[in-house]
């Protein structure tokens, strides 16, 4: 029961970074109608440049104020220099423009920090472990993940339901023309989305970098993740990100715990550890793909 | 595809025409296939770095032999590693290759070129079909059959008194390969053997898990980037004081250890080579190494740089004759080097037959971390596949 709680807790924290990779991207997806590949290279513009600035500063929290508004600016610039060709393209010049767009990030970190992976620690503060499950010691640094996941949620919440800005972003994703002709600067708007999508991205990399190895090429794993949870919440929807991220992350780290020990219980050890690795990985594919059975536009779909 | 032909040509080109020298010999061209693009592309340059740094200390030549280095990226991939190969061979007419990084790229490129009167040193992977049925006399391994690191830790977990033991790798061949060669010394009970998925960067749930089981050591085989992330998430648990840790070295080189940062301070690794082995050849390596390069080399580097010592040994006695395979060949078996590891010679597979060690990361003044020998757990061990290997 103990373990059960526990790796309940994993799987929130995992859905939290999930859902600050998905809350952006499935912004960008629903109201411009372009797919981004590249949405994990400014999860990684965002531990690169929050490492760098803790390494030289001492202090974590100067990175991640670094690190926010670059990922962000980076953004904005790229959909200016070249997601702006694509709004009319097909999907699939999107695709392949925004697949290069990741080749060329990944060698240019190469080539201004090396081949190396960085290091960042877990600020001082947050380095213990709490007894929040007594028993079982939960690292401090996770559970303040959790907290900012909660925080950005709410913080959407409000600006999407009660701004102004808020509600131009709804006006745009359910039609864009009338919006434009209602006086809306459509192109501002979309340039400040996508750079409100790169600076959550940028969020979620910088917190992922204490955890995880800071290294060319860490967004393209996460991405995959996020894409499944933007098909399993419905394309454009933030409440669709929330919902899907949380269930995709519980899904994944309950299978990833669970599912070999269930296996053991009819199969022989040898081949349960194995089988049961395979389905784990497997897990949230199936879970994408009974959801869309079910309600092909995801859980929550943006246009009704 | 860009071919990096390295200061060694012009180095060798001065040798050349130095006074004294073989007048009128061509170089002899080594094909290095390897990986330099990729995450993992800090591998091949390491392996690189140092066959140019013994290129370089021989003024162009190995064994007083002018030699070119030819380098090529492979980019982790069987596919280009082939074709990269076969214009070796045929654009440039190479009799010797060395340089593979991975073992899927090696497989398919090793038993092709053996067959194509290539002789092939591996620098890095030592795949265990290569060891036993699938031996060739053209193949020589300069760094280690796959399993010896793995069985390197075992033994060194089961000398000293553990006898439940968590074990963790990918799900892939490599690592199911890793456990097996854990558990060939390693008799004692298992608290849990489990398979993450390739890539995997948060191990929350498996750490979770791990605690559960209560094992009294835990040993995992986590290359590259899934390493780091593991064992940074291993001390965020708490868990690092409670249960010791012990891999092979490939999570603990010079260079990962500088991204991991105090995290992984008191693992126990199983290595062949560490930069603080006591012998000349090794004290000689390493200065000139940082001298050359600003960093402690890794053991791929002292891979790069033996295999290129050796090559230079088997120049040297041939005369730089490299037509004559028989005679090359016969050079390359007597292993007649000063390796950096000390003690090194070929078994019947012509794999290594060297002594293992465990190494210690340590703390040093100033926050960074360092490989500390610890014990040599191995005299002359070599590989359990060599029985299997009929030339």
């Amino acid at each position: 029961m103990l373990l059960f709680l526990e790796q309940v807790l994993n799987g929130l924290q995992l859905g939290v970074t999930l859902f600050l990779m998905s809350a952006g991207l499935t912004l960008v997806f629903g109201i411009m109608n372009l797919i981004n590949l590249a949405h994990g290279s400014f999860y990684m513009i965002g531990a690169y440049v929050g490492a760098t600035v803790t390494a030289h500063t001492g202090s974590f929290l100067l990175g991640v104020l670094a690190a926010l508004p670059a990922a962000g600016l980076v953004g904005m610039v790229v959909e200016i220099l070249v997601l702006r060709r694509l709004y009319d393209r097909e999907h699939l010049d999107q695709v392949l423009a925004t697949f290069g767009l990741i080749l060329f990030f990944n060698e240019l970190t190469r080539i201004l920090w090396g081949r190396q992976p960085l290091f960042m620690d877990v600020p001082a503060l947050l380095s213990g472990t709490v007894d929040i499950i007594p028993g079982a010691p939960y690292p401090a640094y996770r559970l303040a993940v959790i907290g900012v996941g909660i925080a950005v949620a709410v913080f959407l919440y409000v600006l999407i339901t009660r701004s102004r800005i808020g509600m131009q972003i709804r006006a745009g994703a359910s039609n864009r023309e009338m919006a434009g002709a209602l006086g809306v600067n459509i192109h501002l708007l979309y340039t400040l989305v996508f750079g409100l999508g790169a600076l959550l991205a940028g969020l979620a990399g910088v917190m992922a970098g204490p955890i995880l190895a800071v290294e060319a090429g860490m967004g393209e794993s996460i991405l995959i993740l996020t894409f499944v949870v933007i098909v399993v919440g419905g394309i454009g929807s933030v409440r669709g990100a929330l919902v899907g991220a949380l269930l995709i992350g519980m899904v994944d780290t309950l299978g990833r715990a669970f599912l070999p020990g269930l296996l053991r219980l009819v199969l022989p050890a040898s081949e349960a550890d194995g089988v049961g690795a395979s389905l784990a990985a497997m897990s949230i594919y199936i879970v994408m793909a009974a959801v869309l059975a079910w309600r092909p536009r995801g859980l929550f779909p943006a246009h009704g | 595809m860009r071919s990096l032909i390295m200061t060694a040509a012009l180095a060798a080109l001065a040798a050349i025409l130095a006074p004294g020298s073989v007048l009128g010999a061509d170089p002899v061209k080594i094909g290095m296939v390897t990986t330099l693009s990729t995450k993992a592309g800090y591998l091949g340059e390491d392996i690189r770095d140092g066959m140019l740094l013994a290129i370089q200390q021989g003024g162009g030549s190995l064994g007083g032999v002018p030699v070119e280095l030819i380098v090529e990226d492979d980019g982790r991939d069987p596919e280009k590693g082939r074709q990269i190969a076969e214009r070796f061979i045929q654009r440039d007419g190479v009799k010797l290759m060395t340089g593979i990084v991975f073992s899927n790229v090696a497989m398919a490129v090793v038993p092709k070129v053996v067959r194509d009167d290539v002789i092939y040193l591996s620098p890095n992977a030592g795949p265990s079909a290569l060891a036993g049925k699938g031996c060739s006399e053209n193949y020589f391994n300069v760094a280690w059959q796959n399993d010896n690191l793995h069985e390197v830790t075992g033994q060194y977990v089961a000398d000293s008194g553990f006898g439940n033991v968590y074990m963790l790798a990918p799900n892939y061949p490599a690592g199911k390969d890793a456990l097996a060669g854990f558990k060939r010394y390693y008799k004692g009970e298992v608290a849990g053997e489990v398979y993450t998925k390739l890539g995997q960067s948060d191990y929350a749930a498996e750490l979770a898990a791990l605690r559960a089981a209560k094992p009294d050591a835990v040993f995992f085989f986590l290359p590259g980037g899934m390493g780091i992330n593991f064992i940074k998430q291993y001390s965020q648990a708490g868990l690092s004081g409670q249960i010791p840790l012990f891999g092979p070295a490939f999570s603990f080189d010079e260079r990962l250890l500088k991204a991991v940062g105090d995290s992984a301070v008191g693992v126990i690794n199983g290595s062949q080579w560490n930069w603080d082995l006591d012998n000349p050849a090794n004290a000689q390596f390493v200065d000139a190494f940082r001298a050359q390069y600003q960093r402690t080399p890794t053991l791929y580097a002292s891979q790069g740089y033996d295999t290129a010592r050796l090559i230079g040994s088997a120049l040297a006695a041939t005369g730089g004759d490299v037509s004559d395979l028989a005679a090359l060949r016969e050079a390359l078996r007597k292993a007649d080097f000063e390796s950096v590891r000390g003690s090194f010679r070929f078994g019947p597979n012509q794999h290594p037959v060297q002594d293992l060690y465990v190494r210690e990361v340590v703390a040093l003044e100033g926050g960074a971390t360092t490989n500390s020998t610890k014990a040599k757990v191995f005299s002359d061990h070599g590989d359990a596949y060599a029985a299997d290997c009929k030339m």
